[in-house]
């Protein structure tokens, strides 16, 4: 299944990413080429391979359930442009 | 035409941590925005997960309590998607190697009938923050807080077939993890929601119809009404011709209905891959073993035992079993009085009344374990009868002291002296020959009467048995 510029389009979307007619040409060139290479991937042959999770061969370390942080709640706010009640405040979200 | 409703439950338990599934941020409920949102909470450049071991041993917890198979790698994902409370723009969850695989829960129905009921898996993901959409009138407040806090996402089987199993099966996994004390369960609160995915198809067939997902049911009776109301909602279409369409429904409790959420969305796409900044959490024999050593008597085997060890029926034991405060407190009123069925009846009834009327939780109890035993050895040592027990058990509901201070101060001790029981009755006897000659010519209903009488005269103190016997006795002559 060849890769089309809608689908470009939809990945586009999805990542809320804006593309002028030029980069998604470009988008299109270099996410075939990416998958072309996952198709030759793909072709060996992995009977009785373990998939693999990660590029490391080791496991998670766990943390002790300790509380650490203390809030900056005065220092982030700072941050973002619009704060009210020491909230973040962003464009009305429409349910 | 029979129609039979088929219902999947994704439940979401708040773990009980005190700090975050992979911050050191706290997650108590109640504090001020954004005080529990640090520089990983928040996203901010840099930053890198570090797992909380608790909310990994709390899972597998949950694992061997259900029987279940424990991933031995479980693996963490993101599931990306945009919302202004999720900073990351993707949530780390688990998809293909969840950390709890296959088990199941034992349901009990109304009827005290059971169904074991399939549970898919289990995994640990990470909760969002908090949109406020009434605060101001052209934005969003976005608090931080709960971003991050980790949930255990327990996903059933297909398997629950009416509204009354999802709510018992509910029910049950909220027992369970209160005895496991991995969460506080509170659905006010949030600690446990309930998404359900339900369908129905005609009585007899094999295939499932087109599944809804109602979204966000945040108490027991809410959920039986929401599926109740999407089946019916279902069934109208499919009656009058129409199509199911697969979509996300919200439940309105207001309205008592359902209704379509982000229709016109493109289908979700979540894009999962495996979380690069995360290795695989190995869970090895001797991690499970240390947390199995740490599994309470879970409320099945607690209730076989009530049965066996205490002879109380199914339903006594499942009842009590149900909490484990409530059957601590019985097994603690049953070692101080020694009657199981007395113990029983008092903490299932009266005591639980009381509590219900009050909205108090067990452990908040007005009376104690030990001073409602000494209230049942005065029923089983015949000190008082059982209906003045009700008058005492009252008293000391509001403080009045102990079952015996009270029987004492208020004279409610039993009359057993058969000698003073007889005066009573040759007095009541002389007092109503019509009720005496009614008797003798057979209506033995009017028995009742000089019982009534007898107990109005001792002021309900006299011996209830020997009031019987003696009656009987003098009557008969």
């Amino acid at each position: 299944m060849a890769l089309e510029l809608k689908d470009i389009e939809n990945i586009a979307h999805l990542a809320r990413l804006q593309l002028s007619p030029a980069e998604k040409s470009e988008a299109l060139s270099s996410i075939a080429n990416i998958l072309a290479m996952i198709d030759q991937m793909q072709a060996v042959d992995t009977t009785g391979v373990e998939p693999l999770a990660h590029g490391f061969d080791a496991s998670q370390r766990l943390r002790d359930d300790v509380v650490t942080e203390t809030s900056q709640r005065e220092l982030l706010l700072k941050l973002a442009p619009s704060t009210d009640q020491g909230l973040f405040l962003v464009p009305k979200v429409l349910e | 035409m029979a129609w039979e409703t088929v219902i999947g439950l994704e439940v979401h338990v708040q773990l009980a941590t005190k700090s975050k599934l992979f911050s050191g941020s706290a997650t108590a409920f109640g504090a001020e925005p954004n005080t529990q949102a640090n520089i990983f909470d928040l996203a901010l450049p840099g930053t890198l997960p570090v797992l909380n071991g608790e909310a990994v041993r709390m899972a597998v917890k949950f694992g061997l309590a259900i029987g279940a198979h424990i991933g031995r790698k479980s693996v963490f994902d993101r599931k990306n998607y945009f919302y202004p409370d999720l900073p990351k723009g993707f949530q780390t969850s688990q998809l293909d190697y969840p950390i709890v695989g296959k088990g199941s829960l034992l349901i009990t129905l109304d009827d005290g009938s059971t169904r074991t009921i399939g549970v898919t898996r289990a995994h640990l993901e990470e909760d969002a923050g908090k949109s406020l959409h009434e605060l101001f009138p052209n934005d969003t407040g976005i608090d931080l807080n709960r971003a991050g806090t980790p949930l255990l996402e327990i996903v059933s089987e297909p398997e629950l077939r009416s509204a009354k199993e999802a709510v018992a099966y509910l029910k049950k996994l909220h027992s369970l993890i209160l005895y496991l004390g991995i969460s506080d369960g509170d659905m006010s609160q949030g600690s446990m929601r309930c998404d359900a995915n339900v369908s129905v198809r005609r009585q007899g067939d094999s295939k499932f119809g087109t599944r809804t997902e109602i979204k966000n049911i945040n108490s027991f009776r809410f959920v039986e009404k929401a599926i109740l109301i999407e089946a019916r909602r279902q069934i109208d279409i499919i009656e009058d011709g129409g199509r199911i369409i697969q979509e996300t429904r919200l439940y309105d409790p207001d309205r008592n209905e359902t209704r379509s959420m982000r229709s016109k969305e493109v289908a979700n796409d979540y894009r999962y891959f495996p979380e690069p900044d995360l290795l695989p959490v190995v869970v090895d024999e001797s991690f499970i073993a240390a947390v199995k050593a740490t599994l309470p008597e879970l409320p099945d085997i607690k209730s076989k035992r009530f049965q066996s060890q205490y002879g109380l029926s199914n339903y006594d034991a499942e009842v009590l079993s149900a909490d484990r405060a409530t059957a601590d407190f019985f097994e603690a009123v049953l070692k101080d009085c020694d009657d199981a069925k007395l113990s029983a009846n008092w903490v299932m009834g009266d005591l639980q009344s009381v509590l219900n009327k009050a909205e108090l939780d067990i452990s908040h109890s007005p009376v104690s374990a030990s001073a409602l035993a000494g209230l049942i050895s005065r029923i089983k040592d015949n000190t008082i009868s059982g209906k003045i027990a009700k008058t005492v058990f009252e008293a000391m509901v509001n403080g009045e002291g102990s079952a015996d201070a009270i029987i004492t101060s208020q004279g409610l001790k039993q009359v057993t002296d058969s000698g003073a029981i007889e005066k009573l009755i040759d007095g009541i006897i002389a007092a109503n020959p019509k009720q005496v000659e009614q008797y003798r010519s057979g209506q033995e209903k009017v028995f009742a009467f000089f019982v009534g009488q007898v107990m109005k005269e001792s002021k309900g103190k006299a011996n209830p048995a020997q009031v019987n016997d003696i009656l009987l006795n003098k009557l008969k002559k």
